[in-house]
């Protein structure tokens, strides 16, 4: 069954932008992604959207949908009333290009931030060896399909620009929480995920696993953990009384 | 202000705080309603200093307990009386204070009170109306660290919660079980599902290994405190539930509002 559906889709750019009305068909089975492109296809062909897989795999199409960070293309036309009014923005978080295209080099920097995998001395690439109970923990982790949609959604600097510098977001401190747990990783993360990557800006309120398309659960399993793990470097007296008795960093357990 | 709306750094300008149309402000406002609702009556309570203890049954409410004020009648000391009795200073205020601690730094009620009481955010893409926000990066907040030490204490508390369980099945002059006691050890058995759920808890068991090849037995415990971790916040609620529910309980009985349904002796 195909009806008419009230579409408002924010048009603009950097300087300037605004919410316009559509009238557009939607068909069963459609998701929003298809409806944006009837739009561009028949109504407005300068209709600048994002996207490529149209699987929920390439993490391209992220926007709001009625204010909620969404993929386009995994978000069903079923789930909404077919009489209530659909607005579409950008992610509120980062600079637009234009209409429902933003700019994530945001996200991109703060990947490069973080140091890489440093394999123990000694051992060649080549020469790795894990038992698959300590890799599977991080597998839940590599799911990640780079939506960014966690790192918008992020009170922390989408309503705060002026923390930007300071803090990696959800999908990065989850990669360092995956590389400190690393079986093979030497490098020391946790106190550069305190002191440099802004862990302590996150105050644990979950936004983050909300919107994840994947279902990782980011703020359980990767940011309480590192934050407890930072604890065990940082915060914890024994610990700290240890090291200044025995001159020593606690080795990685 | 927050900066959702501003454009200096090239975002869409959309003046809107949030264009959410769902009830995104239900949430907030029932965990408001749920915890001022309980910290009242609890506060209430804990300054009562009477209907707190049974004693045909040994029944004594988990908010007097242990009971070491001079106030508090012998029996339900099992741990002595050394605290001076004072009308503001509670009769179980050797161990309150840590549970305070230990649910004020719990990760759950953390993201409960965050979002409920200071709207930061308030819900998810809702803007906060604060103008700066540090989150727990320094005092007080980064307190919120110190977690764990109120769980090494949270479950001594609940071993004494536990001998309080043991010592409520009695009955005339020997072993006896009412309602009272299985409310009493439902409450409990709730409350160390609530301990060990706790994040810092899996972490010590062995969230904090890298190689759980290495540990077959932390790795196990660490699988099994994941599972009950999941049901967190379900527990964080349940137990403020059966805590406000066995101490209603106790002072009923207490006061001489109803009498406890016998089951053996
Ligand atoms: S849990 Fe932390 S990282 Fe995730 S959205 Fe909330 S503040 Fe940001
Ligand atoms: S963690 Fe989830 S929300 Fe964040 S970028 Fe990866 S897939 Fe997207
Ligand atoms: S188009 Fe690839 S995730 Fe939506
Ligand atoms: S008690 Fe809630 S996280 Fe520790």
């Amino acid at each position: 069954m195909s009806y008419t559906a009230h579409f408002r889709v924010w048009r603009g750019d950097s300087n300037k932008g605004e919410l316009v009305d559509y009238n557009v068909e939607v068909n069963e089975g459609e998701v929003v992604l298809d409806v944006i492109h009837r739009l561009q296809q028949t109504q407005t062909g300068d209709l600048a959207v994002r996207w490529n897989c149209k699987a929920g795999k390439c993490g391209s199409c992220g926007a709001e949908i009625n204010g909620r960070p969404r993929l386009m293309c995994m978000t069903r036309m079923s789930i909404f009333d077919k009489s209530e009014a659909l607005t579409v923005t950008p992610m509120r978080t980062f600079p637009v290009i234009r209409d429902l295209v933003t700019d994530v080099e945001f996200n991109y920097q703060k990947a490069r931030e973080i140091p890489a995998f440093a394999p123990p001395a000694g051992v060649a690439p080549g020469e790795y060896r894990m038992e698959q109970v300590d890799v599977e923990r991080s597998q839940e982790f590599r799911k990640c399909i780079e939506c960014y949609l966690c790192q918008n959604v992020c009170h922390v600097v989408r309503d705060h620009e002026e923390n930007k510098p300071a803090f990696a977001g959800p999908r990065f401190l989850m990669r360092i929480a995956e590389l400190d747990m690393h079986p093979l990783d030497a490098a020391d993360r946790k106190r550069a995920a305190q002191e440099e990557h802004g862990l302590g800006y996150c105050n644990i309120t979950k936004c983050c696993t909300e919107v994840c398309p994947e279902h990782i659960k980011i703020t359980d399993n990767a940011l309480i953990p590192l934050k407890e793990r930072v604890v065990d470097r940082k915060y914890d007296p024994l610990v700290w009384l240890g090291s200044k008795i025995f001159k020593r960093t606690p080795a990685n357990a | 202000m927050s900066t959702i709306t501003e454009t200096s750094a090239g975002r869409a300008r959309i003046s809107a705080r949030t264009l959410r149309t769902d009830r995104w402000w239900l949430p907030p406002l029932l965990t408001v309603a749920g915890l001022t609702a309980w910290v009242s009556y609890a506060t209430v309570r804990v300054f009562m200093q009477k209907w707190y203890w049974v004693p045909e049954y040994h029944y004594l409410t988990p908010f007097y307990s242990p009971c070491v004020s001079t106030g508090c009648e012998p029996e339900s000391a099992l741990f002595g009386r050394f605290l001076p009795n004072w009308g503001i200073l509670p009769f179980g205020a050797l161990t309150l204070p840590f549970l305070l601690m230990f649910r004020l730094t719990c990760y759950y009620y953390r993201k409960a009170y965050y979002r409920g009481f200071w709207a930061s955010p308030p819900a998810c893409a809702v803007a906060e109306r604060h103008k700066r926000y540090t989150g727990e990066t320094r005092w007080p907040l980064l307190g919120q660290n110190l977690h764990r030490y109120f769980f090494y204490v949270a479950v001594l508390i609940s071993v004494i919660n536990t001998i309080d369980a043991v010592d409520s099945l009695r009955g005339n002059g020997g072993f006896g079980v009412g309602l009272g006691s299985l409310i009493i050890t439902g409450n409990v058995v709730l409350l160390w599902a609530y301990t060990v759920s706790c994040h810092s808890c899996r972490s010590i068991m062995g969230g904090r290994l890298n190689h759980f090849s290495k540990h077959p037995l932390r790795y196990k415990l660490w699988t099994q405190v994941s599972k009950l971790n999941a049901k967190h916040q379900e527990l964080a609620w349940i137990t403020l539930g059966t805590l406000a529910l066995t101490d209603f309980y106790v002072m009923a009985l207490s006061a001489g509002w109803f009498s406890d349904p016998r089951i053996v002796n």
